[in-house]
């Protein structure tokens, strides 16, 4: 899996859990959440569907690592890897 | 002297029910005969009929709100923000700490924790897919909670668990706050996303107590001697109350005046009625509004179509109204639109309040045959009647574990 793709499955989780925000314009290497709303509930939404729909568990605390997009695909992409995706 | 609790009145009226989405809509479709069931797919069930609200959520929320909360807090919302705005006041003035919200659920939590159970069921209940917005989801507070953070309330905003007579009970909590001079502007009332949980169906469904009919708009048929049980539904309807002078210093609108109410409780049965404590309750209600029966222009029974329960409320009706009140008419609402649960009292209040001005009686529709058991003088049938004068209309509605309610409003006179 390359990391734009693992990119494009974290955004399309957010958009799922924040539908009413346009992330046409999202930076990659900007804090998600000082880009849109997101609260750590919305966070936890992250972590569920990855859980749910991936079958990727995010400890507690590696949290940190989906703060930006760029950090996700760092973090995320070897899990997807590790998974044969 | 005697204490003079202040006069309360209703100035606002927001309501979302199967047959319309607002007052004006609602009472054309009373008026008009026009019911609002449907088929209706129930999960593990199949294909039911019930009450099916058709707002647009999508007026006063976002879509993650929608996301995140419930659709009884949704309901609430809804309500909430067409109440306020058919009330006129400037809500944005008002200071927020003295705005109470009180609004009546027959039960709360059912429908997420179904759909948490269905959910984690996919992924062998295992618990770690459980969703960490159950707990704020299924507090019973959730859909008042709703409502204060999508009005910025900051006052008391709960919930008021009473079965099926929490509609009425969310007026007169209401009222009863805003004489103790706890809140200056309250929203109150009922509501239900009881069709979004199966269990609600197979309950009634296990007792005999679910309606069938070939045609759903005919399912609800209260009085009918065909009758065969209750329609589910969703609903809401809320409600701004405020004192009579803060009312008037406003120049508020006024639909009506909270002329008196009781609660009371059978202590006799789970779910079976009592219609010695029904009568007592709607006596003791006529009693707390200093009027006779005879004075009460309409009645809007609870009567939800199950075989027992109409002939009982009529038994109770009958030895109260039964005599000497040429003036009285009995209708009932549920022929409309089935069952509305926590906001049936609220929204069948509603739908006939119009009648203080168009003196107009809405009829209970779908009886081919009237039960002889149910014949009660003053009922009106089928088509709307049209009234020498309606100046009070008095709401029972009742729910299970034996709670009463009686709520009667009177016509505003300064």
């Amino acid at each position: 899996m390359t990391k734009d793709a693992c990119k494009q499955i974290v955004l399309d989780i957010i958009a799922d859990i924040a539908p009413d925000e346009d992330l046409s314009n999202l930076k990659p290497d900007v804090r998600l959440r000082d880009q849109m709303q997101l609260d750590s509930m919305d966070f936890l939404d992250i972590v569920m569907e990855l859980r749910k729909q991936h079958g990727i568990e995010v400890p507690e605390a590696d949290y940190i690592h989906l703060a930006t997009l760029d950090s996700c695909a760092d973090y995320l992409t070897p899990k997807f890897e590790a998974l044969g995706k | 002297m005697s204490f003079q609790p202040a006069r309360i009145v209703i100035t606002g009226i927001g309501l979302t029910a199967p047959n319309g989405n607002s007052l004006s809509e609602f009472r054309q479709n009373l008026l008009n005969g026009v019911a609002g069931v449907e088929p209706f797919d129930v999960r593990y069930m199949g294909k039911l009929i019930a009450g099916v609200c058709h707002y647009d959520p999508l007026r006063y929320q976002k879509r993650k709100e929608l996301r995140v909360g419930t659709r009884a807090g949704s309901i609430s919302i809804y309500c909430a923000h067409e109440a306020v705005k058919d009330s006129g006041v400037a809500f944005d003035a008002l200071p927020k700490d003295r705005v109470g919200i009180y609004v009546g659920c027959t039960e709360h939590g059912n429908v997420e924790t179904e759909n948490e159970i269905y959910a984690i069921s996919k992924f062998n209940y295992d618990t770690k897919y459980w969703s960490h917005y159950h707990n704020p989801r299924t507090v019973a507070n959730n859909p008042a909670g709703e409502v204060s953070l999508s009005l910025g309330v900051t006052g008391p905003a709960y919930t008021i668990g009473a079965a099926c007579a929490a509609g009425n009970l969310g007026l007169i909590h209401a009222a009863q706050m805003l004489r103790l001079g706890e809140v200056d502007f309250a929203i109150c009332g009922g509501v239900s996303e009881s069709i979004h949980t199966f269990g609600i169906f197979a309950g009634f469904k296990s007792q005999n107590a679910l309606a069938t009919h070939a045609d759903p708009k005919k399912a609800s048929r209260p009085f009918d001697k065909g009758r065969n049980g209750i329609v589910i539904s969703e609903g809401g309807c809320l409600y701004t109350l405020e004192r009579l002078d803060d009312a008037l210093a406003r120049g508020a609108k006024i639909y009506g005046e909270i002329a008196g109410y009781c609660v009371n409780s059978d202590a006799s049965d789970y779910v079976l009625p009592n219609p010695g404590r029904q009568a007592e309750c709607v006596r003791k209600a006529l009693t707390n509004a200093k009027l006779a029966a005879a004075d009460i222009h309409i009645v809007n029974t609870h009567a939800t179509s199950t075989p027992q329960g109409d002939i009982q409320e009529c038994e109770a009706i009958r030895s109260v109204f039964g005599t000497g009140c040429p003036d009285t008419h009995i209708n009932n609402t549920k022929s409309y639109i089935g069952h509305c649960m926590g906001a049936a009292g609220a929204l069948e209040l509603a739908g006939n309040l119009p009648a203080f001005d168009d003196l107009v009686v809405h009829p209970t529709i779908n009886v081919e045959e009237l039960d002889p058991l149910c014949d009660v003088p003053g009922l009106v049938l089928n088509t709307p009647k049209q009234a020498a004068k309606v100046d009070a209309i008095l709401n029972n509605s009742f729910g299970m574990l034996g709670i009463n309610s009686t709520l009667i409003v009177k016509r505003f006179v300064a």
